[in-house]
């Protein structure tokens, strides 16, 4: 192992600005839509209308013969593509097969029938209108618990109750603890369905070389490398036939996390006309057809002593998975019940899930994945409980909590907490919100009858994804770093990011250890075929396991640069640090630059070594981490109207350490807009008919720039002693926190009418009728 | 339809569809792919650009309307040789975006926000900002970019 030095000024920690952001402020990145190809050919897909019909026929003459067109394919033409692939497993999972494009029936709003291949987008969109259908439309059921209730229509008719799964977990004795109690509070608590929305939507370019048997496929993905082997696997291709690019990616948030129906699609369609093709999905295909997020029904139980001691927790979920199981669909609720204790001590933990099919798009990984449903349930509960027994909502919160003395912490549900001091944020809070003057400031203001409310919510989730034995694909990742024969360095992660900015963090681990300047570095991911196989950017787990993977390489590079140097050097006392090995005897040293140059020349090597300057490191985590923090949210509600202003949002953030604080900032505001989102505005409503009401930016309400209100954020700094660089992951953080934190604040508000609990969304129509209520 | 207009300072001439979007022209035609789309409908504003000095939603104009125009896309914007224009240099610095998607229409429609009050407060900046969502920054850097621009630009 190589001495570890640093460097005079390391770069790890500081607040510098974006490498990757010159091309993004100058417009010359390359998103998918932005490849061009010479001959390309352009798709459009023929979708279904309706939540739920038969398809008595498809005419596709009128299309083909329209000029321009050079193919149209149905479902009888791709019979050969393999199905839609689900990840996940869970004993007695009902899976459903989910071919590329509907058969015989359509199964949600969306449902893609056949595709109209053309010269350009125009004239593809032109002929997609002339494919005729012949429907049958059939009865929908587009809400969850409308699924499971009696005569409800089949979503499959091979399975009439319409339930996927059932799943159960216990810890400890909760029926002991619910008979022993002294108080018990029940709740219904939904978390409704969210559109994940990335800026940029979905789309693919396919070319095909016939002669090499190779298909590139770019794709707007955030697991370029386990895509590759799933669409492969779809296409019946050699999977080293089939180079996958993510391109410059315009946001995630999990809907990318999948493997979709028109990745196989397009490779296939490329296959056969022999021509690059393109598709980009519309907004309104992307509403429809790219993953929801969330859709939960909860049915909480919290059971405890007079003093505000939690002793047990039931739940029951119902999710709404939709029509179909995507890569993860079923896997997600199975994370809200790792999730249930929050940062709660009790051991008796009892839950149900019942995965329900509906005639809507599938449900799978939306930013926070399952942690945010679990966190906003504990944390209203908490606060209901608080309520029932006249406590402070911070106190009980304390008392709860696993203090530090017990980490490593196993949960009742499984999960080993690494490390922790729950109060610490909790404190901080409360300081920087004068919180004792708020309680005041709210007193006086409910004496002149105003609205005003303070919420809280002490949350932790579960980060750095994962342990393999707990992930469907290897939770690993990976990372080759490379240092060139003019001593340039390139660093090659597994990671896939769009927006995280690892091409910054992880050249500043690099210049740190290697003792370059972090402008001789570059950071590539996203191409299979130059980047070793990795897993992906998803489960805030870029930088706690891509970064830390990077950081291993690093080290065997370090060893094998010092071996160089003691060679060169003549001598086995020597210092790696600020970019050269020097000799601690004679004071003679050698830079990476020289080192690098004689690994490649090769005159001469030390024993045991070979030629050349590259380590690629796969990083196995022993375990998740565990951030935590305190969000604190102000807010007044007005009377006459039923909105709600935010006065003051403290957002107090324990990430284990900070590589680069702008970075983490901006991962914090943008989750809490996210989770803002869900609490406030945001709905994707299916109708009676299972049709898409929300299907546009116009009627889905995601957050513009002047609904936003000021976030304070600021942090405590626990590392975790999972891995050597001490971060956790900050991805899901903010959104996590957030939408109990702004619930707790607005039920507090109204508490004086007697509210106890809203669901969210919690709109202006719905604060009013409340108040009218009351 | 034959039209001809002046594109970041350079002359274009083309024979068009009449139903050709401008955000298309600007795409594929012209070769600008600075100006993304990112719903089609006017709601996102990333295909936003300058037509005549006035920040536009190309994705909701014809082609053949802009017949004549001086328009400024994002890959005009940094002017006299400069490698950036201030509010590019201002979003950088302050990490006014992260996947980059609705930068080029975010940044067009900041640059407008400045040409019409050079000195504008926190609310004005978030109400000329309404017309263009983000998704990753929960807009806070991006105000934070709008007010580092206006006070680069008064010293």
């Amino acid at each position: 192992m190589a001495t570890i030095v640093s460097k005079p000024e390391t770069l790890v920690g500081k607040r510098i600005r974006r490498r990757e952001d010159p091309r993004l402020i100058t417009g010359t990145a390359t998103y998918v839509d932005d490849i061009k190809i010479p001959g390309m050919h352009y798709a459009v897909i023929v979708r279904s209308p309706h939540g739920a019909a038969k398809i008595r026929s498809i005419d596709i003459s009128k299309a083909e013969a329209h000029k321009g067109v050079v193919a149209v394919f149905t479902s009888k033409d791709t019979e050969k593509i393999g199905p839609v692939p689900c990840g996940a497993s869970l004993p007695g999972l009902r899976v459903p097969h989910h071919t590329v494009l509907a058969t015989d029936r359509v199964y949600y709003v969306g449902h893609p029938v056949a595709v109209v291949v053309a010269q350009d987008r125009y004239i593809a969109a032109d002929a997609a209108d002339l494919v005729e259908i012949d429907w049958e439309v059939l009865p929908a059921v587009g809400d969850p618990e409308g699924a499971l209730a009696p005569g409800a229509p089949a979503v499959h008719p091979e399975w009439p109750d319409n339930t996927a799964f059932t799943f159960h977990q216990e810890g400890g004795d909760t029926a002991k603890a619910f008979a022993e109690a002294d108080v018990v509070v029940k709740q219904r608590i939904t978390s409704q369905r969210l559109i994940p929305s990335a800026m940029e939507t979905r789309g693919v370019v396919a070319e095909w070389r016939a002669a090499d048997r190779a298909l590139t496929l770019y794709t707007s993905t955030q697991i370029p490398h386990l895509c590759r082997t799933l669409v492969a696997m779809m296409l019946g291709l050699e999977e080293n036939r089939l180079r996958l690019v993510a391109p410059e990616v315009g946001g995630g948030f999990g809907s990318k996390l999948n493997v979709y129906a028109e990745e196989a699609l397009l490779g296939f369609v490329a296959m056969k006309i022999g021509h690059a093709v393109k598709w980009i999905e519309s907004r309104r295909e992307n509403f429809t057809c790219t993953i929801h997020g969330r859709g939960h029904v909860d049915y909480y139980e919290i059971a405890a002593k007079k003093d505000g001691t939690i002793t047990g927790i039931k739940l029951k979920i119902i999710q709404d998975l939709g029509a179909y199981h995507q890569l993860l669909t079923p896997a997600i609720p199975t994370l809200s019940v790792l999730m249930m204790p929050g940062l709660y001590r009790t051991q008796n933990i009892h839950a149900d899930i019942v995965g329900v099919f509906t005639n809507c798009v599938p449900t799978d990984a939306y930013r926070g994945a399952g942690r945010p449903e679990a966190t906003h349930g504990i944390e209203r509960m908490v606060d209901m409980l608080a309520m029932e027994l006249k406590m402070d909502p911070a106190e009980i919160r304390r008392m709860n909590f696993v203090t530090k003395e017990q980490f490593p912490f196993p949960t009742a549900t499984g999960l080993i907490y690494d490390t922790g001091d729950y109060a610490l944020p909790l404190d901080k809070a409360l300081e920087i919100a004068d919180y004792k003057a708020l309680r005041k400031e709210q007193a006086e203001k409910r004496k002149q009858g105003k609205l005003m409310g303070i919420g809280l919510a002490t949350y932790g989730e579960i980060c750095a994804m994962g342990p393999s034995p707990a992930t469907p694909a290897g939770g690993w990742e990976s990372a080759t770093v490379k240092i060139d024969p003019t001593g340039k360095v390139t660093v090659l992660t597994g990671a896939s990011p769009h927006g995280q900015g690892e091409e910054t963090t992880f050249a500043q681990i690099a210049a740190d250890e290697l003792g370059v300047d972090i402008d001789d570095i570059v950071v590539l991911h996203g191409d299979t075929s130059i980047v070793q196989y990795g897993i992906g950017t998803f489960g805030s787990r870029g930088t706690a396991v891509g970064g830390t993977a990077v950081y291993f390489a690093l080290q065997d590079l370090r060893a094998k640069i010092k071996k160089f140097g003691e060679m060169l050097l003549e001598s086995d006392d020597v210092t790696f640090a600020g970019g050269k090995v020097t000799c601690n005897k004679t004071g003679a040293s050698k830079t990476i630059q020289e080192i690098a140059g004689a690994s490649y020349r090769a005159m001469k090597l030390p024993p045991n070594t070979e030629p050349g300057m590259l380590a690629t490191h796969f990083w196995e985590p022993p375990n998740f981490t565990f951030p935590f923090g305190t969000h604190l949210v102000v807010t007044e509600v007005e009377r006459e109207t039923g909105a709600i202003k935010i006065l003051r949002y403290v957002a107090v953030d324990d990430i284990g350490n900070i590589l680069n604080p702008l970075i983490v900032d901006g991962q914090i505001h943008g989750g809490v807009a996210q989770g803002l989102g869900q609490a406030l505005w945001e709905d994707a409503v299916y109708d009676e008919n299972a049709q898409l009401v929300t299907g546009e930016f116009m009627d889905y309400a995601m957050p513009r720039a002047h609904m936003m209100p000021w976030i304070e954020s600021s942090h405590t700094i626990t590392p975790t002693p999972v891995n050597p660089l001490g971060v956790k992951g900050v991805g899901e953080a903010g959104t996590i926190g957030c939408s109990p934190a702004v619930v707790n604040s607005v039920v507090d508000a109204l508490s004086p009418l007697g509210v106890k609990h809203i669901d969210m969304p919690m709109t202006p129509e719905k604060i009013w009728k409340l108040i009218q209520g009351a | 339809m034959n039209i001809t207009l002046t594109i970041n300072g350079k002359p274009y001439s083309h024979d068009l569809e009449p139903r050709l979007l401008l955000i298309h022209y600007l795409r594929e035609i012209a070769g600008l792919t600075g100006p993304h789309i990112g719903c089609e409908t006017s709601l996102c504003g990333a295909c936003t650009v300058e037509l005549n000095g006035k920040a536009v939603k190309s994705c909701s104009m014809f082609a053949v309307q802009a017949d004549g125009a001086k328009i400024t896309t994002i890959e005009g914007l940094a002017m006299d040789g400069a490698k950036y224009h201030a509010m590019q240099e201002a979003f950088w610095n302050e990490h006014g975006l992260q996947c980059g998607f609705c930068t080029p229409g975010m940044i067009m429609a900041s640059k407008q926000i400045l040409d019409r009050n050079p000195n504008p407060s926190e609310e004005e900046i978030r109400h000329g900002l309404e017309g263009n969502l983000c998704r990753c920054t929960g807009y806070q850097h991006i105000v934070n970019a709008v007010k580092a621009a206006a006070a680069a630009a008064s010293k």
